[in-house]
């Protein structure tokens, strides 16, 4: 890596090096912790706020887009954090265990922490930083300038541990919300551990006011450990002035199986990264993400998944629905290893545009150094087909249903990808929503 | 008494280039008119017109709907006046469940003639005891719109689509093309049973072949964007056997 010498600093990059400076005394952690603090904040400074040059960020001008640090959000009051009760609604009434992130704080007292099957341990992030933990070393995104900020930053989260053999049927639902007030940065990370054999469903939301341009960089890290099962959704539904950053990283044991849905659909800047790595022999990976976008959205969807072990597979598909001026952004690499024999990996990226303005950048790539595999990419970029269109219409169906049939059918394929019909039935009413809004 | 449909003079164009050459046609109800032509000679076309697909410049006359101004109307709007187009290529539509389409079709055309919607059950019933007349595996209805369908099931299915939203001009394109003789007959069946006093056909087709089995009462021939010659059904056995080259130097 370059470590790019640059003697013009933005005022935003200005704005983390005081955030950064004002800060450290107070994150939690000791000496241990303060220093990986401060490794990974020399790295963010090194390379700068990622920008169109930067190959990992090139549709994402992170320069250009954030304009300033916003300071980092105090611990939220009474009022707003009852407000946050309110939060997550997309999956009420289904039953999830709610833990609820306000402001980037846990709030146990507002989340739902009774009854915890047995062999299930969740824990305020704060807590193991408390306890000089070494929790925040990333290893796939430690490279990235906005993931080392995180390292630097997070305060708090959640950390949840299942241990080996136990299966939770009641999915856990981390309801991440910003609250009212002055706009403000929040930094959180959280971990998942899942024992071998162990079997959980993830649900993640993030939202919060639309009149309020605050900054969200969340990061999680997921071990799926060997045989084990992890179902993991995740919508973006932020503010319509937010910027969101998420970085995930995922590595699964052998025989494991990992399966992400992302959902984007809020947020005026949204970046979704995700490490996937395939690191044991016969693991499963799918991911699925899909993206509905409007006004002047920008939503980038960014993809690393790593087959390291033989014999296993990987599926990535996106789908973008873009409407107005927004913009859509995916990167997707497969990187198959010497060691990963036999890897079967399969990446499709299509984007619907409904306006003249809506743009779509999709760059699958493969990069494959073992000889016995099967890997393969495309992407389509089109507008809503015309004739299907008219052949709706003439069936009596009017123009704005028949349009909504079909990219109800678009994105279809991506929601179908989840296991559980519950889950399923409540993302498609999202995009129901979402259909609805556009007439 | 008003036709049913009444087209006069109508001329049409696509991407500049006239197809339609002033073209008269009425059909009342209760009748079946077959329209027969060369290949080329604008029969899809007059279809497509009839049915509001984009694309098409209308250069110059009128289309009457039971006394209406078809030609000012949406497809959409025009399909629940009680138009209906079975397509000659029908089209795939992945991701949407064919009993799906079915539902949503038949409740916005009712929905637009301020008519009550009917339940997911009511309209399963119905299509069920018509995909039975029509030899159509009910496991088809779950499967996305004519996806993976052979051409006899997708004409089947379009007849299927027909008998459920009973329309009440029906205009059906080259719907023997593709077709065995089994699958030819099955469908024409289809067709027959939905012969009534208060609804309208128009049949077009290449072939005589179709017209054994739906008797027209009135043949035409349309040859260079214009019905050239009309007829009783001697006509078309007439045309089996000198076949179309007298009209199409005729058009020329
Ligand atoms: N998009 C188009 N642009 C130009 N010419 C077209 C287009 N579509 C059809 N045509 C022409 O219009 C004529 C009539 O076509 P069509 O109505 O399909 O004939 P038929 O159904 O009688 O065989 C043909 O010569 C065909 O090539
Ligand atoms: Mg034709």
């Amino acid at each position: 890596m370059n470590a790019e010498v640059r003697s013009v600093k933005t005022a935003a990059e200005i704005g983390f090096a005081d955030l950064f400076a004002a800060a450290r005394e107070s994150l939690p952690g000791g000496d241990k912790i303060e220093a990986v603090r401060r490794d990974a904040f020399d790295r963010f400074a090194a390379q700068g706020l990622p920008h169109s040059r930067t190959e990992a960020w090139r549709y994402t001008d992170l320069r250009r887009l954030l304009r300033d640090a916003k300071p980092l959000a105090p611990r939220s009051d009474a009022a707003a954090r009852s407000v946050a009760r309110e939060a997550g609604a997309v999956f009420a009434g289904l039953g999830l265990r709610r833990l609820l992130i306000v402001d980037g704080a846990f709030a146990p007292e507002l989340s739902d922490l009774a009854g915890l099957e047995p062999g299930v341990v969740v824990r305020a992030t704060v807590e193991a930083l408390g306890a000089d933990e070494m929790v925040l070393p990333l290893d796939m995104a430690g490279g990235d300038p906005v993931a080392a900020l995180n390292t630097a930053l997070a305060a708090d989260g959640v950390m949840i541990t299942v241990a080996p053999g136990v299966v939770v049927e009641r999915p856990i639902h981390l309801v991440f919300v910003t609250t009212g007030g002055t706009p403000a940065a929040t930094f959180t990370r959280s971990r998942l551990e899942l024992g071998s054999g162990a079997v959980l469903t993830l649900v993640e939301t993030h939202e919060g006011p639309d009149q309020s341009d605050y900054q969200v960089n969340v990061a999680l890290q997921v071990d799926v450990g060997d045989r084990a099962r992890l179902d993991h959704v995740k919508i973006t539904g932020e503010g319509a002035a937010a910027l969101h950053i998420s970085t995930l990283e995922a590595s699964t044991g052998a025989g494991a199986s990992y399966r992400d849905f992302g959902f984007t659909i809020g947020g005026a800047v949204v970046r979704n990264q995700l490490f996937v790595k395939l690191a044991g022999e016969g693991a499963i990976a799918d991911v699925y993400q899909g993206s509905l976008l409007a006004g002047r959205q920008h939503a980038d969807t960014t993809l690393v998944v790593d087959h390291v072990a033989a014999g296993s597979q990987s599926r990535e598909v996106f789908k973008a629905v873009v409407d107005d001026e927004a913009r859509a952004v995916f990167q997707g690499r497969i990187t198959v290893q010497p060691g990963a024999q036999q890897t079967d990996a399969r990446m499709m990226a299509r984007a619907l545009l409904l306006s003249d303005e809506a743009v779509a950048n999709c760059k699958p790539e493969l990069e494959i150094f073992a000889d016995d595999v099967q890997c393969g990419h495309g992407t389509t970029t089109g507008a809503l087909d015309d004739q299907l269109k008219f052949y709706l219409m003439a069936r009596g169906i009017p123009e704005k249903e028949a349009e909504a049939l079909l990219i109800q059918a678009f994105v279809g394929e991506v929601i179908d990808a989840v296991a559980r019909d519950d889950l399923r039935e409540a993302l498609t009413q999202v995009m129901l929503n979402w259909l609805k809004e556009r007439d | 008494m008003t036709a049913l449909l009444d087209i006069r003079g109508l001329k049409a164009e696509i991407d500049g280039r006239q197809i339609l050459n002033g073209l008269d046609l009425a059909v009342n109800k209760g009748e079946i008119h077959a329209i027969m032509g060369p290949n080329g000679a604008g029969k899809s076309t007059l279809s497509y017109v009839l049915s509001g697909k984009p694309g098409y410049e209308i250069t110059g006359g009128e289309v009457f709907f039971n006394g209406e101004d078809l030609l000012a109307m949406d497809p959409d709007e025009r399909a629940a006046k009680g138009l209906f187009l079975a397509f000659q290529y029908p089209l795939e539509i992945p991701g949407v469940a064919t009993l799906t389409f079915l539902r949503t079709a038949l409740n916005a055309q009712r929905k637009k003639r301020g008519e009550e919607e009917l339940s997911s059950p009511d309209v399963l019933k119905r299509v069920r005891e018509l995909a039975k007349q029509l030899s159509i595996d009910p496991e088809m209805l779950k499967r996305p719109l004519n996806v993976g369908f052979s051409g006899g099931e997708k004409k089947r299915n379009e007849t299927l689509q027909m008998a459920l939203l009973e329309p009440k001009l029906c205009v059906l394109d080259e719907t023997d093309s593709g077709l065995d003789i089994d699958a030819l007959r099955i469908v024409a069946d289809g067709v027959n049973r939905l012969r009534a006093a208060d609804r309208g056909m128009i049949v077009i087709t290449h072939y005589q072949r179709l017209l054994d089995y739906i008797v027209p009462d009135v043949v035409h021939v349309l040859a260079a964007g214009r019905i050239v010659k009309t007829g009783g059904k001697d006509l078309a056995l007439e045309l089996e056997a000198t076949g179309y080259a007298q009209y199409q130097s005729e058009a020329a």
